[in-house]
């Protein structure tokens, strides 16, 4: 079984974030980059996947700068195969349908029988790069899903709504699958298998190779939002910090009188 | 301008986004049909032509049959957007929507400025203004970021429509959140753990101050997620909304989906070592401080009152 999982670098979000000279995307210079957390669980379930079947081969799509290179040795030493380096320095500006347009061009003639995405990265979170992807390639979608089992080509998933509600979905194989926070445990990478990844072959293609769609929109500028005021910022050290919170508490709610 | 609003409705049920997609026409001062996919025993308060189709036959969960729909009703009412909400419903019918007409679709809109949607960035921490390149755009809107003035009011012109099949996902049937256990709904007082304390030890620490301020604790999604804390307490879009006197969050970033489940809260407190960190946005008082040092000081204080 070919199964393809498509991963993005993001940054930690607990960075201190600047906006760059064009004035339309953060500044990449002083950042931690992470894995997007879907997508781990994306790579977990592939792998998960291929030890149930006993059989698999599992290749792991970024589309980035030399970077990202970093995130994609960690979904090998994570149990993927091989890597597809779609090589791109102005990734971060490439919208949703051109990244959808890219992977389903590379994914097209490779007979993959499952596609998992992350349901948003992190910093662009449009949410639409996976089901752009099925539709493209003409294949069924199922987003947000939280429960995944896999059984002879047809997959049994539960979507996740609002509330906690589940949908239950049934859909055969070949499929994408975008996939929601919590649907399993990503593990991390031991040792002798980071080593091992480090022999796994990286493929490297240039964008141009893969580039066949128009963008449809564009990012006129990037700020932070205004702050609302009102609220109070408190700092120091942590027994005056409390003294001021508990008279703050006992003046504005009934909470300590 | 004229946009075609997407209604939703679960289990018959009308859901209260449609409201808000009217908030947002409103603001635009847009012309608007709406279409829904639900029961005619429940329908929105609004006046204009609402397209109805029963989800009896359109399926609960059927996005092909829901897209043929609406492709049926575009044909009908050319609008220049389609909007959604974002929501479970919303952001998987978009982007299917989206590839077959040829347009652009924006996500997650917060705000409109000079033409353009505005759409947050990084959790939040910023904000990116947008422009389509299409004529004819797909839009969806984050819970929350619209609201009606009033109350909504107005009877629908009802057209029933029908057809749309799929045959592709199979819809078998809703599994419910499990029932019982705390109802964080009741509490005055409610502190919640967020990814921020580190490791399950620390929620000892969270349960700690609930206690000494009489009132319950709660958690964000990754501390549900890593099963620290049980999912009956999962404060956010995908758990409870609750409205306590006091909610504290300790650790908690602020991502909108959490928030969607407790700004709604009489006075919030956050504790965070991130000054920055979106939760800042609704907080009364952002404390800048380690949670692990800073809770237990807190505690022992409010005890010795
Ligand atoms: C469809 C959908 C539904 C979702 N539903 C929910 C939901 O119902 N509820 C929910 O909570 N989330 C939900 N999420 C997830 C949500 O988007 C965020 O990922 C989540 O809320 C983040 O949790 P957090 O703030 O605890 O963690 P993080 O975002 O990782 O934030 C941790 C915070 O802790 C701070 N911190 C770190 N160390 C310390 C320390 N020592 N002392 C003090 N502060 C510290 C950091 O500065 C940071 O701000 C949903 C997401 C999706 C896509
Ligand atoms: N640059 C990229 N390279 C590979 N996959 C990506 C990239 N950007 C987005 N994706 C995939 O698309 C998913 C959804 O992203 P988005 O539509 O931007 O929210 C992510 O979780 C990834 O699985």
């Amino acid at each position: 079984m070919k199964i393809l999982v498509c991963i993005k670098q993001v940054p930690d979000m607990e960075s201190k974030f600047k906006v760059d000279e064009s004035g339309t995307w953060y500044a990449k210079t002083d950042l931690a980059w992470r894995m997007n957390e879907y997508d781990e669980y994306a790579v977990e379930q592939a792998v998960q996947l291929k030890e149930q079947c006993k059989e698999g081969d599992i290749t792991v799509l970024c589309i980035g700068s030399d970077q990202v290179k970093e995130t994609m040795k960690k979904s090998l030493a994570m149990g993927c195969d091989r890597g597809a380096h779609i090589k791109d320095d102005e990734a971060s500006g490439k919208e949703p349908f051109e990244i959808a347009g890219v992977i389903a061009e590379f994914a097209k003639d490779k007979d993959f029988e499952l596609i998992f995405t992350g349901m948003q990265s992190q910093d662009r979170g449009s949410g639409q790069v996976g089901i752009l992807v099925g539709e493209m390639l003409g294949i069924p979608s199922v987003s947000t899903v939280v429960e995944f089992s896999y059984e002879g080509g047809t997959l049994d998933l539960k979507r996740e709504l609002e509330g906690g509600i589940k949908a239950c979905v049934k859909v055969s194989s070949p499929a994408v699958i975008t996939c929601q926070l919590g649907l399993n445990t990503p593990r991390y990478p031991t040792l002798p298998n980071i080593m091992k990844a480090k022999k796994k072959e990286l493929l490297s293609i240039d964008i141009g190779d893969l580039l066949r769609v128009e963008p449809r929109q564009e990012t006129m500028k990037m700020y932070f939002p205004e702050k609302k005021g009102g609220g109070l910022v408190l700092e120091g050290e942590a027994a005056d910090l409390a003294d001021q919170l508990i008279k703050i508490l006992k003046e504005k709610t009934g909470v300590l009188a | 301008m004229k946009l075609l609003l997407i209604a939703e409705s679960r289990e018959g049920k009308l859901l209260g986004g449609s409201y808000e997609l009217m908030a947002f026409a409103q603001e635009l001062g847009a012309e608007t049909a709406m279409f829904l996919v639900g029961s005619e025993a429940d329908l929105p308060k609004y006046d204009g032509t609402l397209y109805l189709a029963d989800v009896a036959d359109a399926g609960e969960y059927n996005p092909e049959a829901h897209r043929a729909l609406i492709l049926d009703v575009i044909d009908k009412e050319k609008p220049d957007s389609v909007v959604f909400c974002h929501s479970s419903y919303g952001w998987d019918l978009a982007p299917r929507l989206a590839y077959t007409l040829k347009a652009a679709q924006i996500s997650e809109v917060v705000g409109v400025a000079d033409g353009n949607m505005v759409v947050p960035v990084c959790n939040s921490k910023l904000r990116r203004e947008v422009k389509a390149g299409t004529a004819q755009t797909v839009i969806t809107l984050q819970n929350g970021a619209f609201g009606l003035a009033e109350d909504p009011a107005g009877t629908p012109t009802v057209e029933k429509i029908s057809g749309g099949t799929g045959t592709v996902i199979e819809f078998s049937g809703f599994e419910l959140a499990e029932a019982g256990g705390v109802d964080l709904a009741k509490a005055q007082v409610i502190v919640s753990a967020g990814r921020g304390i580190g490791k399950p030890e620390n929620v000892a620490l969270i349960e700690g101050l609930a206690k000494a301020l009489g009132g319950e604790y709660g958690a964000s999604r990754p501390v549900v997620d890593s099963d620290w804390v049980e999912h009956n307490r999962q404060v956010g879009t995908t758990g409870q909304t609750v409205t306590p006197k006091l909610y504290v969050a300790c650790g908690i970033s602020g991502a909108i989906q959490h928030l969607a489940g407790m700004k709604k809260s009489e006075f919030i407190v956050a504790v965070n070592t991130d000054k920055d960190a979106p939760i800042g946005e609704v907080a009364d008082v952002l404390v800048v401080a380690d949670l692990k040092q800073f809770v237990p000081v807190l505690t022992e204080k409010i005890q010795a009152l």
